[in-house]
């Protein structure tokens, strides 16, 4: 009975723990969504104004400084790239799972590799690559680098998705003569497309919200969100809800994205190693 | 989000061995690779060998007349510049400090997930959320709305403590930089370990409290010991990552004040954009991806590890 009593008393302490922990974590991206619906004069006050009537003002402002080109570049390239990386990295994780080419380990191992290699290594090339291929500030140059950027995460965790197939069905299907073509189409595809759809918004959630990339090989007609929001560097003046209401729309869609995606979260950061 | 690891590839699947497969069939199995692999070879790898060409040549985008074979001075005046070895410092203390907290913190909120409580799901929610925003809308949020010496939350909060008016960003830029980066990076390091917490064995848990063992020797002997691996993983890869921030660089401290934060990344975009010295830039690149190198050895000796476990 007692021994009952503090399970439960100590179980409501560690809710209220986790409860402030996770207040305290979330703070500034409340804060950022509040003071998006504020005027700047209730937006920088101290102590902090948390009544007040909102407004969309900020947003409006935000659509009529010339965020749309922004908006549609970082669609177009985060998009892009992902549909990109779906159509390179599903053969290429068949060939390193179901029916391995020789000397797959190698290949998968390049892969990862890839990915740890430091962008600002190989930025100075690219820009010189890119400048003289008259592709600088350019959407489809941005995409093809997002989609060499989340290939390997893509291939490794589509690959740890097919190694989850039961064998038994595959081996029915080819008892059964279905040919390579029928048993891609009918029997693989289907049976991973959870987790194509959860490379998919990985993959979106990485290049949405890449920013050197972006700030390096764009200037002005192919800048994405991120680089828009460099125009609030400055410390000067009262911007604040300003800001807040551009860096909520921001973020958003990935926020949006990485609830939905949050189950395979775990698995996209550590490239299919941990589930 | 309960198993651990990539399923051991199943051997019977493999068909024939390298030497044994016939040549229009090792061709037919590699196709579907080549596309991928090709492209990340041209966007990543050729890159990297430009790199360590440029990195052998005197070579100045604004003197394009100049360029001239250089051996290895730009690796002389890379490390002879007192602002690379500046930035390597900043690289250490940032990378190190965020790493190693965040984890210290992601640890403890991964335990405090595993329990059972009212609202669990919204919690896990609400705390990976720092990880999914925006890095750069997050660093200017920050920079203006935490750290701001007039109207901040942080002074606000801290006001009943007597702090006052401190202004974060100049007075002390590394320990900003380090609040804003462990901030975002938690999440990370606590999905890695909750993973770990919720792939443990419950028969060996029940078993371990059969014989008496209270939570304190519980977790231990058993719960830590298998989590090293996971931990290990999530600072290498957390390593990897920090080691080339960028963004709140750019965005909070423009690397400053002085070189104050400069880390490596923020050293190679300026040497590269605001001075157009290629050859060093790409000579300091070169020292970077040595370093990240040696981390990434180990990272991968980790993930190989897991890969294997369930073979």
């Amino acid at each position: 009975m007692s021994a009952k009593r503090s399970r439960r008393k100590g179980s409501a302490l560690v809710g209220v723990l986790a409860w402030a922990a996770a207040l305290v974590f979330f703070f500034p991206v409340l804060w950022m969504f509040v003071s998006g619906f504020k005027q700047e004069a209730q937006a920088s006050t101290d102590p902090p104004t948390f009544l007040f009537a909102p407004t969309m003002d900020q947003f409006e402002a935000i659509l009529g400084r010339d965020f749309t080109p922004y908006l549609l570049n970082s669609l177009m390239a985060s998009i892009g790239s992902t549909l990109l990386v779906l159509a390179l990295a599903t053969p290429a994780a068949y060939a390193l799972s179901l029916r391995p080419v020789p000397g797959w380990r190698d290949s998968l191992f390049f892969f990862i590799s890839t990915r740890m290699m430091p962008p600002a290594a190989i930025i100075l090339p690219l820009y010189i690559i890119a400048s003289n291929a008259g592709v600088l500030d350019n959407v489809t140059m941005l995409a093809l680098v997002y989609t060499a950027m989340n290939l390997p995460i893509a291939v490794w965790m589509i690959r740890s998705f097919l190694l989850e197939l039961p064998t038994a069905v595959l081996e029915a299907a080819k008892i059964d003569g279905a040919g390579f073509l029928t048993e891609v189409r009918r029997i693989i595809l289907p049976m991973i497309a959870p987790g194509l759809a959860a490379t998919a918004l990985i993959c979106f959630i990485f290049a949405w919200n890449e920013f050197f990339f972006a700030v390096s090989l764009t200037s002005t007609r192919a800048a994405t969100v991120p680089v828009f929001l460099t125009g609030f560097i400055t410390s000067e003046g009262l911007f604040l809800a300003r800001l807040s209401a551009a860096a909520t729309m921001a973020a958003l869609p990935v926020i949006l994205a990485g609830w939905i995606a949050q189950k395979w979260l775990v698995r996209g950061l550590t490239m299919g190693a941990v589930k | 989000m309960t198993a651990v690891v990539t399923p051991a590839p199943a051997r019977r699947r493999r068909g024939p061995g390298p030497q044994k497969m016939p040549l229009g069939e090792r061709w037919s199995r590699r196709g579907p690779l080549l596309p991928a692999l090709l492209l990340v070879l041209v966007l990543t790898q050729l890159p990297m060998l430009v790199t360590v060409y440029y990195s052998l040549q005197s070579r100045n985008l604004l003197r394009p007349g100049e360029t001239a074979f250089a051996g290895l001075d730009n690796y002389a005046a890379v490390i002879g510049d007192a602002h690379f070895r500046g930035a390597v410092l900043n690289t250490v203390v940032l990378t190190a400090s965020v790493v190693l907290l965040a984890m210290a913190l992601g640890i403890a909120l991964a335990v405090l997930l595993d329990q059972k409580f009212l609202g669990r799901n919204v919690v896990r929610t609400l705390l990976i959320t720092p990880f999914l925003v925006m890095p750069a809308a997050a660093a200017l949020i920050w920079k203006h709305a935490m750290f701001n010496p007039l109207f901040g939350i942080l002074n606000w909060v801290l006001s009943p403590f007597g702090v006052e008016r401190v202004d974060w960003v100049s007075e002390h830029p590394m320990f900003s930089l380090i609040l804003m980066l462990t901030w975002q990076w938690t999440p990370f390091m606590m999905l890695i370990v909750l993973a770990g917490l919720q792939s443990q064995d419950p028969e060996i848990l029940e078993a371990a409290k059969v014989d008496g063992a209270n939570a304190l020797q519980t977790f231990r002997r058993i719960t830590f010991p298998h989590l090293r691996r996971f931990i290990e993983l999530g600072l290498l890869l957390g390593s990897i990552f920090i080691v080339n921030t960028f963004d709140p660089i750019y965005l909070i401290t423009q690397g400053g004040p002085g070189q104050a934060t400069t880390n490596l990344p923020y050293f190679i975009y300026q040497v590269t954009f605001r001075a157009f010295e290629v050859g060093e830039a790409a000579a300091a690149g070169v020292v970077v991806v040595c370093c990240t190198i040696l981390i990434a050895t180990f990272a991968l000796r980790v993930i190989s590890s897991l890969f294997r476990e369930e073979r």
